[in-house]
């Protein structure tokens, strides 16, 4: 399994090389969105309307933090759990978007999409939030405010460790992991 | 029979307060102790890792006050109340809430209660959810917990068939976590209520997940089953963030209450490995 360090935007080439498993440093930046900023972006799509940002190379963050403390770019900052973006992931996909970061199985069409469109999932470790938190360097929030904890971040992150989920490939680090260690007791 | 005895809900207030600041940034400490036996029976190198990384957050966070988790939580409270307790000062639920919303400001913890339909932030992390039980004496205990979503989201209530007994409780329990994988934040603490009715089923597994970690129910045959189905759990091989490994959940714990000739109400409710509870006795 290979380290890498990773800068956004992604491109294929950078995504190609990743194998379920390896672990990613990330650097750049990246965006959040949760359930409700998914629905009113995909909504936007639908209605031929401007996203936020251009997910092209981007990686988005499914995260909603707790609120920072005077002086600090943002709170704890951990991953929520993925499967709620399952409707949204693979339309971001086929838009160009390269990334998830998140925690927690995703639907069989995110994978495909991964394979079909060149992008990765990266698993984060939910509940480590005051570690994880630490690598967001500034954060922005650039639209939907009136969702609070939900609305959508810029956020530029340093050296973010990942561990890549489900690569371009097909393979899934969960299934890899489970089965290896199986009936071990 | 205890004297009756007068509680303001303004102490009520003040404790809820502290308890919910406390648990935000404070790890029970037999969720830690678990924590590091696991660790110490663990082979998995990556779970390993991923066990010293959980470590170092609940350092960070004890230390510089930024919550164990980005999500804080809505505030359950188990409200144990002597009969014999005569509060004053107020409404003893405003109080209740009163000290949570203060804490979720206060504390900079996340505001996470919204309209079930629309999705709109309240703002406030209200309300509380609250569990009262009238007790004998004169005391009132409060148990906080800050339960947050991705484990809440994996538990389930099913009435099974009363032929499916211990085995059918068993399998059903280990299936639906093995399902869950990584996404209640494994290792886990891993609550089931049997028996009851169906709302009471739902109300011991999540009080099930409050006992002190790992330690097993007073009943031999319910300890049994326990350990039953945390060997089950833990060969799945799911492991610590599901990224493989030995230790999937911490413990199992289970409550039990007699149920009617026609049910078997079974209840799951998970707490991830930032199980934050905290209780006071006033
Ligand atoms: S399940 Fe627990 S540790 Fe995981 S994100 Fe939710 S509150 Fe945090």
């Amino acid at each position: 399994m290979a380290e890498y360090k990773l800068t956004t935007p992604l491109s294929d080439e950078d995504i190609i090389k990743l194998k379920a498993g390896d672990k990613v440093l990330l650097s750049g930046v990246v965006y959040t969105a949760r359930d409700a900023a998914h629905m009113r972006m995909v909504e936007s799509l639908k209605k031929g309307e401007e996203l936020p940002f251009d997910p092209k190379g981007q990686v988005i963050y499914y995260v909603g933090p707790s609120p920072a403390r005077p002086g600090k770019p943002i709170g704890s900052a951990g991953p929520t759990t993925s499967y709620r973006m399952n409707p949204f992931a693979p339309i971001l996909i086929e838009k160009g978007q390269k990334g998830m970061i998140g925690k927690g199985k995703m639907s069989d069409e995110v994978k495909e999409a991964c394979v079909k469109y060149k992008a990765c999932y990266f698993a984060s470790i939910g509940g480590a939030a005051a570690v994880v938190g630490k690598a967001v360097k500034k954060a922005e929030v650039i639209a939907y405010p009136e969702l609070g904890p939900e609305a959508v971040r810029r956020l530029e992150v340093e050296d973010m460790p990942l561990f890549v989920c489900y690569d371009a490939h097909g393979n899934d680090l969960y299934e890899i992991a489970k089965k290896e260690w199986a009936n071990k007791l | 029979m205890s004297e009756v005895r007068n509680v303001s809900v303004k102490d009520v207030e003040e404790a809820i307060y502290k308890l919910a600041l406390d648990a935000a940034y404070h790890i029970p400490e037999d969720v830690l102790e678990a924590e590091k036996k696991a660790y110490e029976k663990e082979k998995s190198e990556t779970a390993k890792k991923v066990l010293e990384t959980i470590f170092e957050n609940i350092k960070v966070s004890s230390e510089e006050e930024f919550p164990l988790c980005q999500d804080t939580g809505l505030g359950i409270i188990f409200l144990e109340v002597g009969q014999d307790v005569h509060f004053t000062d107020g409404y003893i639920v405003d109080a209740i809430n009163k000290g949570v919303e203060r804490a979720y400001k206060d504390g900079y913890l996340r505001k996470s209660s919204c309209h079930p339909l629309t999705r709109a932030n309240y703002g406030n992390n209200l309300p509380a959810i609250i569990h009262t039980f009238v007790v004998p004496g004169n005391k009132v205990k409060i148990i906080f917990d800050a339960k947050g979503g991705g484990s809440e989201s994996m538990s389930k209530v099913q009435m099974l068939k009363p032929a499916d007994g211990r085995d059918g409780i068993i399998q059903t329990v280990v299936d639906w976590m093995i399902q869950a994988g990584p996404n209640p934040c494994p290792p886990t603490i891993v609550g089931v209520g049997i028996g009851g009715d169906f709302e009471r089923a739902a109300v011991m597994a999540k009080h099930a997940t409050l006992r002190k970690v790992g330690q097993p129910s007073d009943d031999p045959v319910l300890a049994e089953m326990e350990q039953e189905i945390l060997t089950k759990i833990n060969n799945s091989g799911i492991g610590p963030a599901g990224l493989g490994g030995l230790t999937t959940a911490l413990a199992v714990h289970i409550e039990m209450e007699p149920c009617h000739i026609a049910t078997l109400p079974l209840a799951i409710n998970t707490a991830c490995h930032v199980n934050r509870h905290k209780e006071i006795e006033l």
